[in-house]
C-alpha cells in the first residue's frame, strides 16, 4: 500500500494516505515529534550533571538517567499501542483501558496479595517470579472481565462507560477496604509499591519487561491489517471473514499484558493512553495501524520525556511527572468530550 | 443455492423466528418481503452468519455457514447491514478497498486495485472516490457500502434494506445497479425490501415472511395478486396494471 503511494502518484490507488499532501503532513509530524523527543532525551541524559565530564561518577549518573529514559519509552509505547488497539477492538475512541478500570484491577491484585499473605506478602511481591505471577493474574482477570463486558452485551457507549467507571470505583473501594485492615507498617510498604513514578521506577524489571513489551508490540504490528478491519465494527469485520469474538479476546489479552507491564513500572495512569491515541488520530487522520502506532508512541514519548525534563531538571520535581501528564491527559479528555458534545 | 433447513431463532419464549425451511436459487435477485417483525432481517443476518442460529442448518453454495471457517465464507458470501457507522475516517476508495480483505488480507495487489476501481465505477462513484464518507450524502454513502461488498467478488450478496433513507431517485438508481450486478456480473442477490412494488419490478423471486415463517415464495407474477398480498401484509391490497407491470395499491 505504502509503496504504491510513492511510485504511482498518477494512477488510481488505495492506501492509508490519500495523497501526497497527506503523506507530507504525516512525515513532517513524525519528524517534528522525533526531533523533539531526541532533544528531550539528550537533555535528560546530559543536562546539569554536577560531576566532571566522562568521569566514573558522570557515567554512573548518565546510566541512571538512561534507565529513566528506558522507563519513559516503555511506558509511552505500552500505553499508546495498548490504547489504540483497545479502542479499535471495542470500536470506540473514548473509552481506554485506564478509564475502564485496568489500573484499579492492578491495585486490587497488589493489595489482595498483601492482604492475604500479610507482611510476608510484601516481600513476595518482590522478585521476578511473583512479578510474572501478578502479570499473569492481571492478564487473566482483565481478559475475562473485559471480554464479558465488551463483547457486544452493552452496545451503548454510555452504559459501557458507566459500567467501566463504576467497576473502577468498586475495585478501588475493595482495595481501600483491605488497605484499612492492614497493619500500618505493611500498609506503608504497599503504598510505596503502588505509587510508582518515573524517578523511582522499578528498573530491576526492565531486562524482562522490555523484551516482553517489544514482543507484544511486534505481534500487534503484524496484526495491523486485521486491526484495520476490526476498526470497522463487528458486522463489517465478520462479513470480511474475521471471527470477531476470538479476535477481541486475543487483542484484550495482549492489551492487558502491555498495561500491566507499564503499571508495574510506574503505577496506574488513567489518561496517558487516551492522550497518545487522541494525538495519533488527530495528527495521522488514517485508519492504518502501522501509521497510528508509531505516531501515538512518539507523541507519548515526547509528552512524557518533555514533562520529565522540565519538571526534573528545571523545576526539580521529578516525582510529579505522572501526575502532571495525567493532568494534561484529563484536560484533553474533557476538552474533547465538551467540544464533540457527545460520547 | 442457499438452503435453510428448520432454521430457528428464539428471541424469547413468545418471540420466535422459524422454523424456516426453504431454498433460494442461485442467480438473479430474491427479495425478502413482509410486515415489520416478520423475521426478514433475522433470516438474512443468519444466512450471513452475523447472527447465531439456535437450531437448524444453513448452507450457501454447499458450505455450512456455521461450521465453515468465516474466512472461507467471506469469499463466497458478502452481507451488508442496515446501519453502518465507522469510528475511523475513510475515503470511498479506502472503504471499498476493505472489500478485498478476504482475498488480499491487507496486502493489495494490482489485481485488487483493478477490482476496487471496477466496483467504484460500477456504482458511479468515480468522481467521489477520494472523498471522505462524512462528506457524502446518505445515498452516496449507501452506494459506497454496496461498492465495498461488490468488490468482495462473492457469488452471493446479501443486503438488508439498502433502500432505507433513500429518496425516489436514489432508490431507483440503486435497484437498477443491483439489477445490473445480477445480470452482468452474475451475482446472486438476496435483499430485504419494504416496498412491494420495488420487489415486484426488480426482483426475480419474492420470498414473503410473516410471524417468523415463510408464507409465500414465488415469481413476482405469482405474488402480485390481491388475496396473496392482503394475506401477507394484513392490509387490503389491490393490484392494478401499471405502465411498467403490475402495481400494488394499498392506500
Amino acid at each position: 500500500m505504502f509503496k504504491t503511494a510513492f511510485h504511482l502518484p498518477e494512477q488510481r490507488h488505495s492506501g492509508p494516505l490519500t495523497d501526497s499532501k497527506h503523506l507530507r503532513t504525516y512525515a513532517v509530524l513524525v519528524t517534528i515529534l522525533a526531533l523533539l523527543s531526541t532533544g528531550f532525551t539528550v537533555g535528560i541524559l546530559l543536562w546539569d550533571n554536577p560531576t566532571e565530564l566522562f568521569s566514573d561518577g558522570w557515567w554512573l549518573i548518565v546510566g541512571m538517567r538512561r534507565d529513566s529514559l528506558l522507563t519513559i519509552g516503555l511506558v509511552a509505547l505500552c500505553h499508546a499501542v495498548a490504547t489504540i488497539a483497545f479502542q479499535t477492538a471495542v470500536n470506540n475512541r473514548i473509552i481506554t483501558p485506564g478509564i475502564m478500570g485496568f489500573g484499579s484491577l492492578y491495585t486490587l491484585i497488589q493489595t489482595g496479595t498483601v492482604f492475604l499473605f500479610g507482611a510476608a506478602g510484601v516481600n513476595a511481591l518482590v522478585g521476578i517470579g511473583p512479578f510474572f505471577a501478578q502479570m499473569a493474574a492481571m492478564m487473566l482477570l482483565a481478559t475475562l472481565l473485559y471480554t464479558w463486558l465488551l463483547s457486544g452485551k452493552f452496545s451503548n457507549v454510555h452504559i459501557m462507560l458507566l459500567v467501566g467507571v463504576v467497576l473502577g470505583g468498586t475495585l478501588g473501594s475493595l482495595s481501600n477496604f483491605m488497605q484499612r485492615m492492614l497493619e500500618p507498617s505493611t500498609f506503608d510498604v504497599l503504598t510505596a509499591r503502588l505509587f510508582g513514578n518515573i524517578s523511582n521506577a522499578r528498573t530491576e524489571y526492565l531486562p524482562y519487561t522490555v523484551p516482553i513489551a517489544l514482543a507484544v508490540v511486534v505481534i500487534f504490528w503484524m496484526w495491523a491489517p486485521k486491526l484495520n478491519v476490526m476498526a470497522l465494527g463487528r458486522t463489517t469485520a465478520q462479513n470480511l471473514g474475521l471471527n470477531h469474538k476470538a479476535e477481541l479476546i486475543k487483542i484484550l489479552a495482549l492489551v492487558s499484558v502491555l498495561i500491566s507491564l507499564a503499571t508495574a513500572l510506574v503505577g496506574p495512569m488513567m489518561f496517558l493512553g487516551f492522550l497518545c491515541a487522541m494525538l495519533a488520530y488527530q495528527f495521522g487522520d488514517t485508519y492504518s495501524h502501522r501509521l497510528l502506532f508509531p505516531l501515538g508512541a512518539l507523541a507519548g514519548y515526547t509528552v512524557l520525556s518533555g514533562s520529565y525534563f522540565i519538571l526534573r531538571h528545571v523545576w526539580d520535581a521529578g516525582g510529579a511527572v505522572t501526575v502532571i501528564v495525567e493532568l494534561i491527559g484529563g484536560a484533553v479528555f474533557l476538552y474533547f468530550i465538551l467540544r464533540k458534545g457527545r460520547l | 443455492m442457499i438452503t435453510l433447513t428448520d432454521v430457528q431463532k428464539d428471541y424469547s419464549s413468545s418471540v420466535q423466528i422459524g422454523p424456516v425451511t426453504t431454498k433460494i436459487e442461485a442467480g438473479g435477485i430474491t427479495a425478502l418481503v413482509g410486515p415489520n417483525g416478520a423475521g426478514k432481517s433475522t433470516i438474512l443476518t443468519m444466512i450471513g452468519r452475523l447472527l447465531d442460529i439456535d437450531s437448524g442448518q444453513i448452507t450457501v453454495a454447499g458450505h455450512d455457514v456455521v461450521n465453515t471457517p468465516s474466512k472461507a465464507i467471506a469469499r463466497v458470501l458478502s452481507v451488508l447491514r442496515q446501519e453502518n457507522h465507522f469510528v475511523t475516517r475513510l475515503t470511498v476508495r479506502q472503504l471499498v478497498s476493505f472489500g478485498r480483505y478476504p482475498h488480499s488480507r491487507g496486502r493489495l495487489t494490482l489485481g485488487d486495485e483493478r477490482f476496487i476501481s471496477e466496483a467504484i465505477d460500477f456504482l458511479n462513484l468515480t468522481d467521489l472516490e477520494n472523498r471522505y464518507l462524512d462528506q457524502l450524502s446518505g445515498g452516496q454513502r449507501q452506494r459506497a457500502y454496496v461498492a465495498m461488498v461488490l468488490a468482495q467478488q462473492t457469488d452471493y450478496v446479501l443486503l438488508d434494506e439498502p433502500l432505507n433513507n433513500l429518496d425516489m431517485q436514489h432508490a431507483v438508481q440503486m435497484m437498477k445497479q443491483l439489477r445490473r450486478a445480477a445480470d452482468e456480473l452474475g451475482r446472486t442477490i438476496v435483499i430485504v425490501l419494504h416496498d412491494i412494488n420495488f420487489a415486484a419490478h426488480y426482483s426475480d423471486r419474492i420470498l414473503a415472511m410473516k410471524n417468523g415463517k415463510v408464507v409465500q415464495h414465488g415469481t413476482p407474477a405469482e405474488m402480485m395478486q390481491d388475496h396473496v398480498l392482503s394475506e401477507i401484509f394484513n392490509t387490503d391490497v389491490t393490484v392494478i396494471d401499471g405502465p411498467n407491470g403490475r402495481l400494488a395499491v394499498y392506500y
